[in-house]
Parts: C-alpha cells; structure tokens; sequence
C-alpha cells in the first residue's frame, strides 16, 4: 500500500448539533462514507486537520414517508439502502444503483453523493501527477487547465442523484449551529467547479425531501462501463401526463456536463400543454441540448458528450413518453 | 512424442496451488514482511525532459527514521533488458526522459518518514523541449532523447525484403494499400509490482521480487550493482499478474538491493497504481500502412508492411518489438514476396516494451482488417480469403520460419461452424455483426535474449527415500500456470498425481535456469526439460524393477503409483518400493533435463526475432451489437478455437484461452496508454478503464489438438496466441455491424459516432490515421527464400 | 494525531491494537494483523482487491477508517476457513480455475459470498452485478461466474 491517508483527528459526534459546533472549525472537513473524500485525501488534493464523521448520528439515518406524503431520506443513508429501498421512487433506486461499485455502495452515502466533490482530471490526479502538470485553480494554482483564458474551474458534477432529485422537486434539509433551511436541490448547486453548492460550511445536509410523484420518471446514465465509473453524461426526466397524453408538468435535468446540474427550463416550458411526438421531443431535444457545452476534462473528449445529450435527451423524454416502460411510481 | 493414453495429462484438474491462493496463503512480494524491514520509496520526475542540474538529499538524509538516501550518482552503471539497448540508469543521471522517471530513492523505518524524506530531496531541473509524438521525434529541430542512434531520435530501424516484392505486385489482379493505428495499452496487472530485497552481514544480496524473469533480474543486479552473480539470489514471488509487465529488470529492483546493502537491512518497495503506469513496457502505440496484391480468387501475390513505433524513453524490449510487428505476417498468411521495413523512435514517455502478443497484435489488426476490406473488393467471403491463403503445416515461409504443426484450418472451420458464420456475416440486422480473424504465435522464442550456446531451460529432479519427488525449475508462475504445468509433465511421466510433488520454482540459488516467462516459451522448453529429467528418472525406475521382476524393460510401465509388468497393475513394486531400488542400483536418483531450441534462424540480421520451435494458431468469431447512435458495443459471444498441440491441462489452457480473449476485448474496446503532451492521461484504474464482469462475454473455447511433433506431449502455447485476433474480429464485426471503418485501436464509442456522422454526411465512414511519415528506413536487405520455397 | 486502543473483530476474534485515526483498516490488516490474504491495487477504491466482509456486506478496506470499524466484524479471506475447511467458494473457484494468478480471488470469493448468503441460487445476471467492483486481469470473469454456480449448487444440497 502506497497511498496512505495524511493523518488527521477523527470526531465522532452523535448528535447534529454537535456535528454542526464541530464543522465551523475551518480546518475541519465532513465525512460521510469517505468513499470521495478518502481517494481525495490519499492523492493529497485535501488535508483536513480533524474529520467530523457523520456515521454516528441517529438523525441522518432512515428512510421514511411523512405526512405530507413525502420520502424523506437521510443523508447518512448508504447508495445501497437507497437503491434497495421500497420506499423511494423507483428511479431513485435504480440511479443509487448505478452508481460506483457494489462494495461502495455499501459505504457511500446520499449525503456523499449530493455533495461530491466535482471532478475534473486535471484535479482527480496522483499528487506527483499534478505537480508535473502544474497544479490548477481547483488544486491552489492560477490556471484552469481544461479552458485556460477562462477565469473559474470547470470541474464537473459527477452525482447521479442530484439530477434525479431535481427533477422530482427534491429539497435539501441544511443543519447549522444557529438554525436550519429548506433549499430546493436545483438551488443547492451552482455553475463553478470550485464553488459547486450554496453549503456553507458550517452547514449539513440532514435529509433529502422527495415530494409524492405519480408521473413518469427516468435517469439514463451514460459510461463507458457498467460499474464504477462515473457518469460521462447523466439525464433526468420526470412529468405527468394528462388523459389526452398531454404533458401537465416536467422537469429536465442533465448530468455531468458542467459543474452543476443543468435544469433545461426551454425545454420544460415548450414540453407543457404537448403530447410527446417525435416533433416535439426532437424540438425538445434541440431546445435542452444547444446550451450544453461538455468540456474536455473526463473520459471521450467534450466533442462527443456534446454528441450524445441530445441522444440521451432524446430517449429519456421517448421513455416517459413510452406508456409501455416502467410507471416509476407503480410499485411503491 | 505423441499422445497416447494418458493418466494425467489431458485431465481438468485444478492448479496445484489453488487452494493457497483461494484461502489467501499465497505469498505476493507486497505479502513478505521480513524483521526489521525498511521502506523503500522512489521520487520521480515531474518532467518529460529535463537536465537535472542538482539533486540536494541533504535534509532527506538527516530526517530521523531515514537509513539512506540514493540518487542516480550511486549506481551509475547503465542496464537494458537487451544486451543492445543497455540505456537505463536504476536512477536517472543527469537526465530525465519521462514523467515519473524515478530520480532518487529513501529506505526509512515506515511509510510515513519515507514520504517525508521524498519531499526533503531538492531537485533542481532545467527543463528541455518535450518529444511527445512520432512526428515530433523526426523533427529536426527537436533535441535527441538519447542521441542519433538510427536517425533522428530513431531507435532502431528495419529493412528486409524476402522474394520480389515489385514482381508480386506486378502479378497482382487487386492491389490495396490501407494505413491503420494501433494506440499503446498497458498491462494493468492487478497487483503492482513490488520487492524485497536483503544484505546478509557477508554481503550476500537476495531479492524477492514480482518479476516474470529472475534469471534476467540476476544478471541486471550483478551488473548494476557490480558484484558476482553468485553473491546475489534471486527469488520471483509469484506474480499477481503478469501480462509482459514484468519483463524487464526494474529500478526498484536494483535500488531495494542497492538500499538493502547501504542499510544492512532489508527494504521492501511496492509501486502505486500510478508508478505502475510510468514503469509500463506495454504495448506499442504502431502506425502501419501495409500494401498487399491479390490474385482475383484472394490468393496473396506480395505484401509490403511498414511499421512505426513509438517507443517511449527507453529501448527495453524495443528492437524484438519492432522486428515483431513485421515477423508473424508470414507465418499466418503464404506470402510468397514480402517487404518489411520499420522503425522505432524515442519519445519523451514511459518506455513500451513487451505485452502479450508481443509486437504482433498492432500487425494482426492491421492485416486482417485489411483482408476483410480486399475480400469485399474481390466479392469473396472473408473465411474463403483467409482459407485461400493460410499457412499449411510442415512448411516454410518465405522469411524462413519453420513451420511444424498446424491447424489453422480446423480452428477456422470450427468457429465459422459454431457461430453460424455464414449465415450471419452481412445478413444481420443494422447494428449487429460478426467478424472472423486469425492468429498465430510462437513457443517460445527460438534464441535467448543474451548470446549463448547454453540451454534455455534446466529442470532437475530429485527423488528422496520416500519416495517424494521435488521439481526444481527456474520458470515463474505468473498465473499462466506454469508450476501446475512442470508438475503435469512430471507426474504424467512418473504415473504419480501433479499434487503429490513439491515444486521448487524461479529461486536462482535453488533451481537451474530458466530464461523466464516471456515468448510463450514456458511449456515448450520448460515442459521439455522436466520430461527430460522425468525420463531419465523413470528409465532408472524400470531398470531398477525389470532387474527384480527379471522382466525385460520394455515390458513394464510406471503408472498410478506402481512400477510393473503393462497391462497387470498388480504386478510389480510400489512407487516407493521402485524408488529404494533404484537408489541402492545406481545412487542419488537425483536427476536433470534441459531444452535447447533448434537452430532455426535464416541467414540474415534480424532473423532472430520471429523464430521458435513450434507455432501456436487461433482463429476467432465475435458477434456483437453496436448502438449506432452511441457508439456502445455490446460483445455478445466470442468463438475461439486454438491449436495448441495438446492440452496438457484443459482447464487451465480455457483459462489462458479465456483471458486472452478478455484481454483482447479491453485492448479493442477500452483501453488506452494515452499522453497528453508528456502526461498520462489517467495514471488509474479509474481513467484506464479495464473490463469489469459485465463487459465480458460469454467464451467458446475449442482447443484443437494438433499433436505438435516437438511439443512436451504435443504440446504448444496458449498463453498469448488467443488475444491476437480477438481485436480485429471485434473491428470487422463493427463493420459487419454499421458498414464503418474504424481503422485504429482502441475503437472507442466516439470514434464510431464519428464514423457514422461521417458516413451520413456522404463521407466514407472511415475513422483512422490519414498517412505515414515519409521516412528513410535505410538499405533493404534482400534475403532470398530459403532453399525449395515453392511459392503457392 | 490522536492514538487509540481499538478492539477489533476480525474473523471471529478480538484483536487489540494501538492505532491512528487516519490508518485504514487495509493496513491494519495487512501490518499489524498479518493478515496478508487481503490485496490492494489501486488504494483508492477503484479495482476491489481489498474487499472484505464488514458485517457481512462488502466494502473497501482501502476506504474504510479502522476507527469506524471498531463496532462492527470483519471477515477476511481467512475467516472464510472454518475448522481448517475451506468455503465452498474457496472450493469451487479452486476446482473451477477461476483462480489465475490468484490476486483478485480474495476480494472476489468474499463479493461472492455476500451474493451467496443474501441469494442462494443467483442467476448469471446477478452474480455477474455482485462482482461489478472486483476487477480481474486474467480469467476474463467467466470461471469465476461457473466457481460463484458451483458453490451455490453445493449450498443447496
């Protein structure tokens, strides 16, 4: 073993409020399932002084239905409880499954996944690797490699949930030590690859609120293996269908093409009050795909990722469109 | 010898070290643990091309917990795998040439202080023009990694034509020329390569390490190090993974036993996952154009092959490299004219060296894309143009190769029959396809890589009172499974069972030599060996007995733990009791075999690379389904067939088999040593992506048994062979699938998406390189056929 | 940097050891416990040599603090011996070649037998998803799948 992790304090509290004291120190960092902070930390990207764990709190764990009818998962909740659970959406499930690798799923959390840290590979590099390359703005340096006229990072957002959660309407319950908020999951995120959420941080995130959804629902993820990787383009699609099949609600989400998830509101707003055609979806598609402009910082170059989301749009809106593919809400 | 009825050989049995490895007892260099053990941590270059103009250790030394600090000053004699091409330094001197080159090295009580003494070593770099690409490395105005060599940071250059290669031409109804890429891998064994080495207060130096060659890792210590061999040992461990990537003597090798030496300690060093990136001898990245004639019914009249390889910093295996991707061509396909000319440069990254298939896969995909495309020309199918032109056994090429046993055809008959072949080849919907290739591989290389008349392979046996029988050999079981083959030999020729040995492997203090486990050559010359031993011990057995039983020596039979009279099991004496009587009739039954290749070679410079006593072939069908609008390729099911003579093990040759195949997969679809200027681009198992369980198809394996004349039972390789056409029948699948050409290895989901746009915009839907360079390769050596070549 | 006693089980035993918060239970393992059997690759999450059984359920001993394992139990490859007896697993993937050069095979028989003891006959399709983080360079993945059936056979007798 090789890579070993920079030492550091680990805390254990069990309460949030705890968690929370304990996380204003800036030299702190959360852990969750440590599954992207570890790796993070071997290759010396971070050297947090003290880990706040959050493994311990009663308060993150569970999944459960309130009374508003809505999913409330914890944010300590493992990928592989969620993607197990009968109580989450079916599309929720299924997302948590196709992330990472069985054993990190068993580790990881919804927490962990929200909150992933962006990902570019001019940062996601052996430490000797970066230094070679001249450390970027995301790793202390002036330069972002990927677009160097550019002034901010374009590392990418790599969750898998955060696009479906947007797409349901799902919020975000923050703890602090002076109180607490409610944020939708679309608000949770911003555009720039060292900035990539509104957390401060003496923030965590508590829960994730998925309100009750009876439409159709879908996340298609593509890369370029079937396990571990992460996505090289995520697409979320959710939307509710009037007996004439005409469209009385979406949201359109796509992944892993900027450091935030892009809600793609054109599209949403020309998709109300329409059946899905082929006419429609491919003026959809068009309308939800121009703004994307992938970069060159992960796997296949950004000119074939910019190739593929109108592919992915495409068969996302086909199959919520599609009454013969899974109702995602039919089997709670 | 040809395979009769056999009681061991041929059966499925489980490797003789299965258990340890399943409950986790096996013992990997990273496993050993020695008192007082130090750790050894290298620091690397962070420049491609630098002068180094300062190293200060300094501070490093004085660190409390360090026990040394060396640099490239403290072991300055240069190494090389190949006795031509002795250009590195265990630490670079004055010079650095890749990113992760290591410069300087620490042993400290743990971890933890020997990283922080790495980051008290001050280098001071003066950093030159980076030579990142071929074209890059023929520009003149561009420094010299190493100076001229052959050219302009050229390594090593070939030129050969066999027969007349203008007349072939000239004879030809359909001639094409087609240019193809074939981008490097890496071998990406699962465990990275790590060593222990120690100093006994005499000065005696022993190295444990996970090395595929410990009898090169030897030599290269004794060299660089400057001391007797007979004063260093060295112990291979087994290897979690082998692949060619540990093939050559490594730095950290020679600094663990430098460190070891200085300290008086033993120090253990395991490269990271990224080192193992930048320590790489893997395959060639290889530009190819290759022009073929045909004759209208597809019969080959000439080929002209060139061949450019990027070689990365260092020459390891380099020159063999290059004359490979122009040495098998010949002995796959009868061409009766042929021209072969390359060349190697030098690049400013890790050096490539031997992956297996060893310089052949990059030519394989190269020609049997290219037959696919001619078959269509000429409106024949692609099986009847491979048939049309296969080499036929007992032959010779005209390059001089020896060609004994043969199946090519079977193994074609058999994947074209299992997987439908005909009835699928360009009638399958839009989007799915199949595609046929071919391969052939050698048994081991025909001469050893340093000059000399001695043996390739010893094995000595001894036979203790007991009646227990210990196998000492130098070969080194990489997971091919080579120990369970010596051990499959021996019992076979003693009637005993493979687990009721002791294996005494790759240890040069205790087992005679072995040149390694490289080529393909384990079983052939390896086997060879323990049969010798095997025989002599078992004539000494029957002696022994027929002189008790008073029965003529001819008549008795050693099998299943008994010496007697054939036929009567009963009859006779035990193993045990044989054992005693031998040993009281003729002393120690102590004895020893070896191999020595045929002289093989032809009668010109370079004809040592290419040469082996035996041929192994595989012929391969892939179906699969490509998402055009994706790119995704979905391999369904792979239909392998390879002649290796006789399995010895079936089980363990599936598994070889399986794995090339797997391999061949990751190369074609995956898998990429990519470089942006002089950076890797993803020095990770998370960038390198190798195939997980979902990715693998289903495999049908048919072992063809071609009873191979000089073969131990008949046997030939299987270790390497089965990936070579697995990657372009994966490419003419593709074609079969969608109607594009994707000229260049790996075919990743963007390159077909490129194709089909392509193709849809009314371009030609080919996806490769666009030309090679106009490139010089010096004087053709023109080497007549060998004597009664009969062109076909 | 703090220093602790932690009591951890491992394979049905209680090992004290004097450890730091940033040591992962992989080096513990491998350094304090001399439990060798467990691989590592990569170190980073990314290849699955280092599985083990943390309540049963595989994890990544690479990623996991040995400080937050302290309440839990490990099982190693090791552990899978009971009364000097092999698994079935260890059995099967021995008798089955799925064991090449051997270094996967840890990880993977302990992924497998997670599988096992949540499905006890699992199809292809389910033993080829519970095997999706344990990269193996040689076998090509399909002696493994017949080893994982073999076992599970075996189980149901």
């Amino acid at each position: 073993m090789t890579m070993r992790l920079p030492p550091f304090d680990l805390v254990t509290p069990t309460t949030l409020q705890e968690a929370a004291g304990l996380i204003s120190d800036p030299t702190a960092s959360i852990v969750g399932g440590g599954t992207d902070l570890f790796p993070k930390m071997k290759r010396r990207q971070t050297t947090p002084v003290t880990l706040v764990s959050l493994a311990e709190i009663d308060a993150l764990k569970g999944i459960r239905i309130d009374d508003e009818g809505r999913c409330v998962i914890g944010a300590g909740v493992t990928l592989a409880e969620l993607a197990d659970s009968p109580l989450v959406p079916a599309v929720v499930a299924s997302a948590a499954d196709a992330i990472a690798s069985p054993q990190i799923r068993n580790t990881a959390t919804v927490g962990g996944n929200l909150c992933l840290d962006t990902r570019c590979n001019y940062i996601d590099m052996p430490e000797l690797w970066r230094e070679a390359s001249g450390h970027c703005l995301k790793d202390g340096g002036d330069t972002c490699w990927v677009a160097p006229r550019s002034d901010h990072c374009w590392a990418i957002s790599s969750t898998d949930l955060a696009p479906v959660a947007i797409a349901l309407g799902g919020s975000l319950r923050l703890v602090a030590a002076d109180g607490e908020r409610i944020i939708d999951v679309d608000d949770f995120f911003q555009n720039d690859g060292i900035d990539y959420h509104t957390k401060s941080p003496g923030e965590i995130v508590v829960e994730l609120l998925l309100p009750a959804f009876t439409g159709r629902a879908t996340y298609l993820k593509h890369r370029r293996r079937g396990s571990i990787d992460f996505p090289l383009l995520g697409v979320a699609a959710a939307a509710t269908f009037d007996d004439a099949a005409r469209c009385t609600g979406i949201r359109l989400v796509v992944g892993a093409v900027a450091s935030a998830p892009l809600r793609a509101i054109a599209a949403e707003e020309f998709l109300i009050g329409r059946e899905f055609t082929d006419d429609v979806i491919e003026e959809a598609t068009r309308l939800a795909s121009n703004p994307v402009r992938p970069q060159d910082n992960t796997d296949t170059g950004s000119r074939y990722r910019k190739w593929m989301t109108p592919v992915f749009i495409t068969r996302a809106l086909q199959e919520i469109a599609s009454d013969d593919t899974t109702n995602q809400e039919e089997e709670p | 010898m040809s395979a009769g009825n056999h009681t061991v050989v041929g059966r499925r049995l489980p490797r003789v070290d299965a258990l340890q490895q399943t409950t986790g007892q096996t013992q990997f260099a990273d496993d050993l643990n020695p008192p007082g053990a130090l750790v050894g941590r290298q620091l690397r270059s962070t420049h491609a091309h630098a002068a180094i103009t300062s190293i200060d250790t300094v501070e490093a030394a004085a660190l409390p917990g360090v026990k040394a600090v060396i640099t490239g000053a403290d072991l300055p004699i240069t190494y090389g795998i190949l006795p031509v091409s002795q250009d590195e330094h265990a630490l670079a001197l004055h010079r650095v040439r890749h990113v992760g080159e290591p410069v300087a090295a620490v042993a400290a009580i743990d971890a933890e202080t020997a990283e922080r003494a790495l980051a008290l070593i001050h280098v001071k770099y003066e950093p030159l023009t980076e030579v990142v690409t071929l074209d890059q490395a023929l520009d003149p105005d561009r420094p010299l990694i190493h100076g001229e060599g052959d050219g302009q940071n050229v390594h090593r250059t070939a030129a050969l034509e066999f027969g007349d290669v203008a007349e072939g031409f000239a004879a030809a109804g359909h001639v094409r020329e087609d240019v193809y890429f074939f981008g490097g891998n890496t071998h990406a064994a699962l465990e990275t390569h790590a060593a222990v080495a120690s100093c006994s207060p005499e000065g005696k130096v022993t190295l444990w390490s996970a090395t595929q060659v410990p009898h090169y890792v030897h030599r290269a210590l004794a060299k660089v190090l400057d001391i007797p061999a007979g004063r260093i040992r060295v112990i291979a461990t087994p290897n979690g993974g082998g692949f060619g990537g540990k093939t050559d003597p490594f730095s950290h090798e020679l600094v663990a036993a430098k460190l070891a030496m200085i300290t008086g300690r033993p120090v253990k060093f395991n490269l990271s996952r990224e080192d193992v990136f930048y320590a790489h001898r893997g395959r060639h990245p290889v530009l190819m154009w290759v022009k073929t004639g045909f004759e209208s019914d597809g019969r080959i009249t000439a080929m002209h092959f060139k061949s450019f390889l990027d070689g990365g910093a260092f020459g390891s295996y380099g020159t063999a490299s290059l004359y490979y991707t122009g040495a098998l061509q010949t002995s796959t396909y009868r061409i009766p004219n042929y021209c072969f000319e390359g060349m190697r440069v030098f690049t400013n990254k890790p050096a490539c060296g031997p992956k297996r298939g060893h310089g052949t896969p990059q030519a394989r995909f190269a020609i049997e894309s290219q037959l696919d495309k001619a078959a269509a020309d000429l409106g024949i199918d692609p099986v009847a143009i491979r048939v049309r032109n296969a080499v036929e056994p007992f032959s010779t090429t005209v390059n001089h190769l020896r060609i004994t046993s043969c199946a090519l055809n079977e193994c074609i008959d058999a994947v074209v029959e299992q997987s439908g072949f005909h009835q699928k080849h360009g009638q399958l919907p839009e989007g799915r396809g199949v595609g046929l290739a071919l391969g052939c591989y050698m048994s081991g290389a025909g001469l050893p890589i340093y000059f000399n008349k001695m043996p390739q392979s010893e094995v000595q046996l001894k036979v203790d009172r007991g009646g227990g029988v210990t196998v000492y050999s130098g070969a080194t079981d990489i997971g091919q499974g080579s120990t369970s083959m010596l051990a499959t030999v021996v019992a076979e020729c003693l009637g005993l069972e493979p687990a009721e040995l002791t294996m005494i492997t790759a240890d040069t203090d205790l087992t005679p030599v072995d040149l390694g486990s490289y080529s393909s050559r384990v079983t052939f010359m390896a086997g060879n060996a323990a049969l010798e031993a095997a025989t002599k011990v078992r004539t000494r057995l029957v002696e022994a007995v027929a002189a008790k039983l008073e029965a003529a020596v001819e008549d008795l039979e050693v099998a299943n733990g008994r010496v007697g009279v054939l036929g009567d099991p009963e009859s006779g004496v035990s193993w045990t009791e044989a054992v005693v009587l031998a040993t009281a009739a003729t002393g120690p039954l102590v004895e020893s075999g070896s191999y020595t290749a045929p002289k093989l070679a032809g009668p010109y410079k370079g004809a040592g690379v290419g040469i082996s006593p035996a041929y192994s072939y595989s012929a391969c069908v892939v179906e699969l389904e490509v998402d055009a609008d994706t790119g995704m390729v979905d391999v369904d099911r792979v239909w392998i067939a390879h002649d290796i003579g006789k399995a010895l093990n079936p089980l363990l040759c599936e598994g070889q088999v399986e794995g090339g195949v797997y391999m061949g997969l990751g190369e074609v679809l995956f898998e990429e040593q990519a470089f942006r200027d002089g950076l890797h681009r993803g020095p990770s198992l998370l960038d390198y992506k190798i195939p997980t369980s979902l990715e693998t198809p289903t495999v049908h394996t048919t072992l063809i048994e071609s009873d191979d004349p000089e073969g131990p039972y008949g046997a030939k390789e299987v270790g390497q062979g089965p990936l070579l056409p697995v990657i372009p029948a994966v490419a003419n699948a593709i074609h079969d699938a969608l109607g594009v050409h994707i000229d260049e290895v790996p075919i990743t989901p963007d390159k077909i998406v490129a194709a089909m746009r392509d193709a849809a915009r009314g371009g030609s839907g080919r996806v490769g390189p666009k030309g090679v360079p106009d490139f010089d390769f010096g004087e053709l050596i023109r080497v007549e056929p060998p004597e009664g070549f009969v062109a076909p | 940097m703090a220093e602790r006693v932690l009591a951890l089980r491992v394979n049905g035993e209680t090992h004290r050891v004097l450890t730091s918060d940033h040591r992962t239970l992989l080096e513990v393992l491998r350094e304090d416990l001399a439990l060798t059997g467990t691989k590592h690759g990569c170190d980073v999450g990314e290849c699955g040599a280092c599985t083990v059984l943390l309540d049963g359920r595989p994890v990544l001993a690479c990623l996991v603090l040995v400080s937050q394992v302290a309440t839990g139990s490990v099982t190693t490859i090791e552990g899978l011996v009971e009364g000097g007896k092999p698994h079935e697993l260890q059995s099967a993937f021995a008798e089955l070649g799925a064991a090449q050069c051997g270094y996967c095979t840890p990880g993977m028989i302990l992924s497998a037998s997670a599988l096992l003891d949540e499905v006890a006959q699992p199809d292809t399709d389910e033993i080829k998803a519970a095997l999706t983080g344990n990269l193996c360079r040689c076998t090509g993945y399909n002696k493994i799948i017949e080893a994982v059936e073999l076992a599970a056979d075996r189980g149901q007798l």
